[in-house]
C-alpha cells in the first residue's frame, strides 16, 4: 500500500506553482557563484555526495507539498558531523542559503528549495546509535525513519510514541523539526514531549548539546524552542527520543452517527467522563465511503459521520474503559456501536483511516490537505461553514479529524488541469485557516508553516509577535541563512497579503503602510 | 481580593521603566523568591492581575492570570475531578500561577506525566520593549511560529512579564495507591527503572534511603492489578506523603546545609557525595544536603550530562549551572532578544542576564 505522503506528492503534481514568486523577502546574494560552491564542496567531501546537474538536484525542487517547486543550486548529503560543520562554515562565510531536508515528506514546503541554495540532505545520517533500554531511550541519527525506532525499541518492550500517518516514510530529524504530532497526541503528547536531547549545528559551524542525560537542563528551555522551528534556527544532527512501554493491550471502538454534531458530542462526553483515550479520531461521510471503496475496512458508508476511538493500557483498565465508552456513544446517538474483537480486527478498522489521504486521493485528480485545529466544541460550527464554503467554491471536501485534540485536516478535491482551480482551491483553503483563528484555533496543528501556511501568519499574530519571532530567529542565525522565507513572514509580506485581502471588512495590519 | 486585569497598568509601567531603563523585580506571592540567586531592582508587583479567564473542562484547558493563587486554580479543577498534571510546588500559601510557571517546577508525577512546560499551550507577556504579546494558544496541537510560551516557561521571569497562561489540565484518576518496597539504593534505582520499563500506570516514584515508594495511579481494576503483579507493601495517608515530599516538608528537607538538585539520567547508579540524598522522579532528580565543594558536585554532573542547581541555602554560590561558549551566547542573545534592556529580573538566572 503506498503511503499517505507519496500519494500527496503524486495526487498534485500536475499543476504547480514557481516557487520563486512564493519569496517575499530582502535575502543577501551570495558573494560566490554556483561552481564556486560546488567546486569547494567537493573538496570539503566526497565527489558523488554532491549532487549539481540538473537530473541529479531535480527530485530535491519540492517535498511533500508538490504544488511549489524550485530547484536548488547544489544538493550536498554528508556523512559525518564535521562535515556538515565545514559545509555551513564554508556558506555562512559566502551568504548561501542552507535548506535542511530529511524525507522530504513535510506537507507545508518547509524544505522548498530556493534558486541559490544549498539544499543540505541529512538521508545519510540513518543509523541507531544506542538503545537504552534501562533509561528508556534511544539516540539515533536525523535520518532514521520514526517507524524504525519503535521496530528497533520493540525487543525491550518499548517504543517512540508520536507516529505521524507517514511514520513508515518520514525521519525523526524531520518530525523535530516540524514538532509533528500523529493520531496519539492527545495522550502520548507531540515530539516535543518525547525527546530530551537534540546536537545541533549553528550556522557558524558550532556543534551543541541542547538538553541533557535528565528530564531539564540549566537556562532556557531550546528543547522546547528548537522542536517545530523548521530549520529556522540549526541543523539537528543527533536526537534522544524517549521510549515508553509497549501498552499491555490496545482495543478500538467503532460507532456510527447519523449527524456529525452529535459525533463531536461525544467526544466531549468521552473526555469529561475523565477518559483519555489513546487515539480519538472522527471521519465524515466523504471520507468514510473513499476509505471504505478504498481498503474493506468494514466502515458504515451510510453514516454521516464515525468515530474511532481507541483505549490502550493494562487488560483490567481497557476492559473497563471500552465498556464506559460504548455506553456514553450509545447515550450521544450513536446508531451503532462496534468493538474490535481481535488484533487483527484492530489493525483493519485503523486501516481506513489511516489510508484516508490516498482514498480521497482517488476521487479526485488532486486534493489539497489543510491542517487547522480548533476548540472541540467549535466543531459543528465549523463543519457547517467549511460546507457552505464548499459550494460558494464549487469544490468538494471530505474532512478527517483528530477529534481528541481538535486538528482538523479538510482535504480539498479539485483538478489542477482546469485553469484557475489550483488557485481557487488555496483561496478556499485559506479561508478555512482564517475561520479556525476566528473561533480560536490555530492555522498549524502539526503540518507546520513552511511556504504554504506564510501567509495565514499574517491573520493569526500581529506585527509585534511577528516581530519577536524575527528577533528570536536572529539570536540564533543574524544573517538569516538558514531557511529563508519560511514559517514567519515580513511585515512588508504581511502588508502585501493584507492589501489583497480584506478579514471582515477590516484591513489586518491598518497601521502599515501599504506598497 | 477578585478578579481583575490589570494589563494595561502593567504594560504603562514596564513603559516606564523601558524609557529609564529601570530594572524590576518581578512580584507576586513571593512563595518561590529563595529560588534562584537574588535581585536588587524595583519591585514590579503582579498579584492584582487576577482571576481564571476561561476554564473549559471537557476541552481540558484552563487560562488564568498570572496573579492567580494557585489553590484556586487546583480547587477550581477538583470541582471537575481534573487536576494539573504536573503537580507543581506551591511552597507557601500564597503562590501564584504566574510563579510557577515562570519557575517552571514541577512535582513527583514529572516523569510520568509531564513538566510544567509540558501542558503550557500559550501565553501573553509582556516583553522587556513593554509589547503585550500572545504566543499558542487554548488547542493541544499548534505549531504557528516558534514554541515562545514553552521557552517562557522556567525563564524565571528574565525574558518578559506573564500575563496569563493557558494550560493543558488532565482528569483525576479515579483510585492511587502507594506501595513501598524495603531495598538499598542501587537496587532501588534498578528496580525503580525496570518496573517504568513495563507497562504498569506508575505516576511518581521515590526512594529515602531505606524505601523504595510507587505510586500507581488510574481505575481501581488496573491498580488493583499492578499492585498484585508489582507486590510491595500498601502504605497508608500516601497523598500526605507525596505531597510532603513535593512541598519539602519532608523531614529530609529540614537541615540548614545546602540543597542541592541533582538532574540527570534515572538510571545512573548511586552518586558518591558527603552528606545525605533522597532520590525522586524514578532516579532522574536526586535531592543531596551537602557541605561539598560546588565545583566537584557540578563537575560530576556534567560528567554525567547532567546539572545541579544549588536549590536552597547557597549563601553566595550561584545557583544554576554555569553555561559555556555558545551556548551562553545563544542564551544570552534570546535574553536581549526579548529584554533588550536587562530590565527583567536581572541576574536571577545568571549574574550578567
Amino acid at each position: 500500500m503506498p503511503f499517505p505522503s507519496v500519494q500527496v506528492v503524486l495526487a498534485v503534481q500536475s499543476g504547480y506553482h514557481a516557487a520563486m514568486n512564493m519569496y517575499i523577502d530582502t535575502l543577501t546574494k551570495p558573494t560566490i557563484t554556483r561552481n564556486d560552491l560546488v567546486r569547494a564542496l567537493q573538496s570539503l567531501l566526497s565527489r558523488d555526495a554532491v549532487l549539481h546537474t540538473e537530473e541529479d538536484t531535480r527530485p530535491y525542487e519540492c517535498d511533500g507539498l508538490s504544488a511549489y517547486r524550485q530547484t536548488p543550486w547544489v544538493v550536498a548529503l554528508p556523512q559525518t558531523v564535521q562535515e556538515v560543520q565545514k559545509i555551513l562554515r564554508y556558506c555562512h562565510a559566502n551568504a548561501i542559503p542552507v535548506i535542511a531536508r530529511g524525507a522530504g515528506t513535510g506537507l507545508s514546503g518547509g524544505a522548498l528549495p530556493r534558486d541559490n541554495c544549498l539544499v543540505l540532505s541529512l538521508a545519510k545520517f540513518n543509523r541507531i546509535l544506542d538503545i537504552d533500554p534501562l533509561n528508556r531511550n534511544a539516540r539515533v541519527q536525523p535520518g532514521v525513519r520514526n517507524l524504525a525506532i519503535s521496530e528497533a525499541a520493540k525487543v525491550h518492550g518499548l517504543y517512540y510514541a508520536p507516529d505521524p500517518s507517514s511514520q513508515i516514510a518520514c525521519t525523526i530529524g524531520g518530525n523535530v523539526a516540524e514538532n509533528s504530532g500523529g493520531v496519539h497526541c492527545l495522550k502520548y503528547g507531540l515530539t516535543v514531549h518525547n525527546i530530551q536531547q537534540l546536537q545541533i549545528i549553528t550556522m557558524d559551524g558550532e556543534l551543541l548539546t541542547i538538553g541533557g542525560s535528565g528530564l531539564d537542563s540549566p537556562g532556557y528551555d531550546l528543547l522546547a524552542l528548537l522542536t517545530g522551528s523548521e530549520g529556522m534556527l540549526g541543523i539537528i544532527t543527533e536526537i534522544t527520543v524517549k521510549l515508553l512501554p509497549i501498552p499491555q493491550r490496545a482495543q478500538v471502538l467503532l460507532a456510527a452517527f447519523d449527524d456529525a454534531g452529535k459525533a463531536g458530542e461525544a467526544v466531549g462526553a468521552i473526555i469529561s467522563a475523565g477518559i483519555i483515550p489513546a487515539g480519538l479520531e472522527m471521519m465524515d461521510n466523504l471520507a468514510i465511503r473513499a476509505a471504505e471503496d478504498f481498503v474493506k475496512a468494514g466502515y458504515p458508508t451510510e453514516a454521516a459521520a464515525i468515530l474511532l476511538c481507541e483505549m490502550d493500557g493494562s487488560n483490567e483498565e481497557v476492559s473497563l474503559d471500552v465498556m464506559k465508552v460504548r455506553q456514553l456513544l450509545l447515550e450521544c446517538g450513536a446508531t451503532d456501536v462496534r468493538t474490535s474483537t481481535s488484533e487483527d480486527e484492530r489493525l483493519q478498522l485503523w486501516k481506513g483511516r489511516k489510508s484516508a489521504f490516498p482514498a480521497v486521493g482517488r476521487l479526485s485528480p488532486d486534493y489539497y490537505c489543510m491542517d487547522g485545529t480548533i476548540p472541540r466544541k467549535q466543531l459543528p460550527s465549523v463543519l457547517q461553514r467549511i460546507s457552505e464554503l464548499s459550494q460558494e467554491y464549487g469544490l468538494a471536501v471530505a474532512n478527517v479529524f483528530h477529534a481528541g485534540d481538535g486538528n482538523l485536516h479538510p482535504l480539498i478535491l479539485y483538478d489542477a488541469n482546469k485553469p484557475g482551480e489550483l488557485q481557487r482551491t488555496e483561496e478556499f483553503g485559506g479561508k478555512i485557516l482564517e475561520l479556525c483563528v476566528e473561533v480560536g484555533g490555530t492555522i498549524t496543528g502539526e503540518h507546520g508553516v513552511g511556504i504554504e501556511k506564510i501567509n495565514q501568519m499574517c491573520v493569526q499574530f500581529q506585527p509585534l509577535e511577528l516581530e519577536q519571532f524575527h528577533r528570536v530567529k536572529a539570536a540564533f542565525d543574524p544573517e538569516g541563512l538558514l531557511n529563508p522565507g519560511k514559517a514567519v513572514p515580513t511585515l512588508h509580506r504581511c502588508a502585501e497579503f493584507g492589501a489583497m485581502h480584506v478579514h471582515h471588512g477590516k484591513l489586518t495590519h491598518p497601521e502599515l503602510e501599504r506598497f | 481580593m477578585s478578579d481583575r486585569d490589570c494589563s494595561t497598568e502593567l504594560r504603562e509601567q514596564i513603559q516606564t521603566c523601558y524609557q529609564h531603563k529601570t530594572p524590576l523585580q518581578i512580584v507576586a506571592g513571593g512563595s518561590k523568591t529563595f529560588y534562584g540567586n537574588p535581585v536588587s531592582a524595583e519591585p514590579l508587583s503582579v498579584s492584582a492581575h487576577r482571576g481564571i479567564v476561561h476554564y473549559e473542562p471537557t476541552e481540558l484547558v484552563l487560562t488564568a492570570r498570572c496573579g492567580t493563587p494557585l489553590t484556586e486554580i487546583e480547587q477550581t479543577l477538583a470541582e471537575q475531578q481534573q487536576i494539573l498534571g504536573f503537580e507543581p510546588p506551591h511552597f507557601a500559601d500564597s503562590a501564584t500561577l504566574g510563579g510557577c510557571i515562570a519557575s517552571g517546577l514541577s512535582g513527583p508525577a514529572r516523569p510520568y506525566r509531564g513538566a510544567a512546560r509540558d501542558f503550557v499551550l500559550g501565553m501573553q507577556i509582556i516583553n522587556g520593549k513593554a509589547e503585550v504579546l500572545h504566543f499558542g494558544g487554548e488547542v493541544m496541537k499548534n505549531v504557528a511560529g516558534y514554541d515562545l510560551a514553552r521557552l517562557l516557561t522556567g525563564s524565571l521571569g528574565t525574558l518578559g512579564v506573564i500575563l496569563e497562561v493557558s494550560l493543558k489540565v488532565l482528569p483525576k484518576s479515579e483510585v492511587e495507591q502507594t506501595v513501598s518496597f524495603e531495598l538499598s539504593e542501587p537496587a532501588a534505582i534498578q528496580r525503580v527503572n525496570e518496573l517504568s520499563a513495563q507497562a504498569f500506570p506508575i505516576t511518581a516514584a521515590c526512594y529515602d534511603g531505606e524505601q523504595l515508594y510507587l505510586r500507581l495511579s488510574g481505575n481501581a481494576a488496573a491498580v488493583k492489578s499492578a499492585h498484585k503483579q508489582i507486590g510491595g507493601n500498601s502504605v497508608n495517608n500516601a497523598s500526605m506523603f507525596w505531597q510532603n515530599l513535593c512541598e519539602h516538608k519532608h523531614p529530609f528537607f529540614q537541615n540548614p546545609h545546602p540543597l542541592w538538585r541533582l538532574s540527570l539520567a534515572a538510571a545512573t547508579p548511586p552518586l558518591k557525595f558527603e552528606g545525605k540524598q533522597f532520590i525522586d522522579w524514578g532516579g532522574a532528580q536526586r535531592w543531596l544536603v551537602s557541605e561539598e565543594e560546588p565545583k566537584r558536585i557540578r563537575r560530576q554532573l556534567k560528567e554525567l550530562g547532567g546539572h545541579a542547581t544549588l536549590f536552597r541555602h547557597g549563601g553566595e554560590q550561584p545557583v544554576f549551572q554555569p553555561l559555556e561558549g555558545k551556548l551562553r551566547e545563544l542564551q544570552m542573545n534570546l535574553k536581549l532578544a526579548f529584554d533588550p534592556h536587562c530590565l527583567f529580573n536581572p541576574g536571577r538566572i545568571y549574574p550578567d542576564f
